[in-house]
């Protein structure tokens, strides 16, 4: 792929007047898949050491303290907490418990129902939110009048505060003063519902929510990739007399697989892991409909003060997560047996 | 480019579907600013209307009475500034490092910035939380800095790995062989072509430190501590009754500074979340 000349866009368009540095990246993303990176062969640094010495332990030290210290160190204090009694405000020493926690956990119906939730949730937000995101990526990646603007207006949900989108969306599901029930009048199509509190559009309404809030990501990581595409092939397929579909698989999508891959992984990662939309939107109401693992594990560790038993949740979303990634990854390294 | 002409219908077609993903994008947000100018009497009106006839501030005045928002506006700024500023400080030379020597340090960097990911934020915040009140920094936005810092790691150093892989070794090279030391060469060679990149890293951190929510509930109780977005909740009140024009008021200011350095940030967010995206 790095053979291709990258196909730049025309003037006047972001990607151009993005300075060297946006250059530089894309660039740099590209030359990092061979080995030495852009350099000519005869240009082999012959005056730098292999390893890290000294001088660059000293540069590494500041971060390296706080990830071992503040992340990795917690981490495993976590899942070891999964193994004990922990609670919040006990006088009494913690003790181990063994594998109390997740056999309490095997027979806990709230907690897989609320982790059934959290599938359907991440399930259901990632794949319309990939469909879209890249029907989007596809038309701002087109010679479009509006493209700018569309761009512009794109990333607005991501520089939103999940809390903001939470509120702004319950003033649009508003059962009097929300937008959505108003436009549903107006067209004659029923008084209207009350989307979050009903148990059947509880679950459907916050997907929605999701979907939008997620979006600008997806289609700024596909938007990335797409251009990343031959545009050469996809004129010789044209010529050739291959439709808009057939490009699209033969030439699109081979080139944009990985990148689609990544996101789709990282999106099912993140659904399944979140909080504040939710939180916001409904609470985990109407009667658990809506209660994600997180806002579940949530209530259980800082209403309840069960540190241990929520570690423990912990540790069971990580391993459904983890299989995820394995799935992944192992799809991915056939795909590139494959080609 | 000539072999792709698109047809007149279909890019009618085109121009349809882009206006329908503008308006799905566009319209939430443009309704949370028609409440927020909205007199309560529209607000009660069973037939709300885009643009409010009566445009008003009162749902401004009236959200800074019910809830200390300059305080909690100042908490956001602080913690998300340090955090920014300690994350991309010690991030840099990490990336730095990393970009130049390839292998188990840059393998172990990104190893860790993907488990990183996966790890749901109660496993995290559990044993943070107990450290945390050890060392009495719960209900404190020091406490909450060092949470933030831990937190924006992972993506400030793949965002640095980025640029800092952008930046041509022989430069460095060069001006070794012209005589600079270590130092001389990250001062005046390295740092002035990372500049942009750490820049873009830092607003970024900030952004999505100002936006954070969980780690801010769970570490901040006393509500003159709380940064915005958890004060933000209380307007929604307990049983999730809620004064909508004060609290879309609210909620449309939260944003704004968001917005403004998303805007500035928005053609590099495009090469800095494509880094990302593609690497991983």
């Amino acid at each position: 792929m790095t053979g291709f000349p990258r196909r730049r866009h025309q003037q006047g368009s972001p990607r151009t007047e993005s300075g060297e540095n946006g250059g530089l990246i894309v660039s740099s993303v590209t030359a990092t898949k061979r080995p030495g990176g852009a350099r000519a062969p005869g240009a082999a640094p012959a005056t730098r050491p292999r390893g890290p010495d000294l001088g660059a332990w000293f540069l590494v030290l500041p971060a390296l303290l706080p990830i071992l210290v503040l992340s990795v160190g917690p981490l495993l204090y976590g899942i070891a907490l999964a193994f004990t009694d922990a609670q919040s405000g006990r006088t009494q020493a913690t003790r181990w418990t063994g594998t109390l926690n997740f056999q309490d956990l095997l027979h806990d119906t709230l907690f897989w129902e609320s982790f059934r939730i959290g599938v359907v949730w991440a399930v259901g937000v990632t794949v319309p939110q990939f469909l879209l995101a890249l029907g989007l990526a596809l038309l701002l990646d087109q010679d479009l009048r509006l493209r700018r603007l569309a761009r512009a207006l794109a990333i607005i949900p991501w520089a939103m505060p999940e809390v903001v989108v939470g509120i702004m969306w319950r003033l649009v599901y508003n059962p009097d003063a929300g937008v959505l029930n108003e436009t549903l009048r107006n067209l004659g199509l029923g008084q209207g519902h009350d989307w979050l509190s009903g148990l059947a559009t509880a679950l459907p309404a916050v997907i929605v929510v999701g979907v939008w809030a997620g979006m600008p990501q997806t289609t700024v990581a596909l938007l990335a990739g797409l251009q990343n595409t031959p545009r050469e092939l996809h004129e010789a397929a044209a010529l050739d007399g291959a439709g808009a579909w057939r490009r699209f698989r033969a030439v699109t999508w081979p080139a944009l697989r990985p990148v689609a891959l990544a996101v789709t992984a990282l999106n099912l990662i993140w659904n399944f892991n979140s909080f504040a939309l939710v939180y916001v939107l409904t609470n985990g109401g109407p009667g658990g409909r809506t209660r994600l693992p997180m806002l579940f594990a949530y209530e259980e560790a800082f209403r309840y003060g069960q540190f241990g038993y929520a570690a423990a949740m912990g540790c069971v979303m990580v391993a459904a997560v983890s299989v995820l990634i394995a799935l992944s990854l192992v799809r991915r390294l056939k795909g590139d047996q494959d080609r | 480019m000539s072999a792709l002409r698109t047809s007149g219908p279909a890019r009618a077609g085109q121009y349809l579907a882009l206006l329908a993903y503008l308006a799905f994008l566009a319209l939430p947000f443009l309704w949370l600013v028609s409440t927020a100018f909205k007199p309560a009497p529209e607000l009660a009106s069973l037939h709300p209307t885009w643009i409010p006839k009566d445009p008003t501030l009162d749902n401004f005045r009236q959200a800074f009475d019910e809830q200390p928002l300059p305080r909690a506006a100042a908490n956001s700024l602080l913690a998300a500034a340090s955090a920014a500023l300690v994350a991309v400080g010690i991030a840099t030379p990490l990336a730095h490092v990393t970009a130049r020597h390839r292998g188990r340090l840059s393998g172990a960097a990104t190893g860790w910035v993907v488990i990183s990911q996966a790890f749901p934020f109660v496993l995290v915040i559990i044993p943070l939380f107990l450290v945390l009140k050890n060392l009495h920094l719960i209900n404190s936005v020091a406490g909450l800095v060092l949470v933030y810092v831990v937190w924006s790691l992972p993506f400030a150093l793949w965002m640095l790995m980025g640029y800092a892989r952008a930046v041509p070794a022989e430069l460095e090279e060069a001006a070794a062989v012209d005589g600079a030391g270590r130092i001389r060469t990250l001062v005046s060679v390295t740092a002035p072509l990372l500049a942009p990149g750490v820049v873009a890293t830092a607003l970024f951190a900030f952004v999505t430190a100002w936006n954070e929510f969980f780690f801010a509930l769970v570490l901040l109780k006393s509500p003159e501590k709380q940064t915005l977005p958890v004060v933000l909740t209380h307007f929604l009140g307990a049983e999730g009754v809620a004064d909508l024009g004060p609290l879309a008021a609210a909620a449309f200011l939260a944003t704004l500074p968001s917005l403004v350095v998303f805007g500035v940030l928005q053609k590099r967010i495009a090469g800095g979340a494509l880094a990302g995206a593609v690497k991983s």
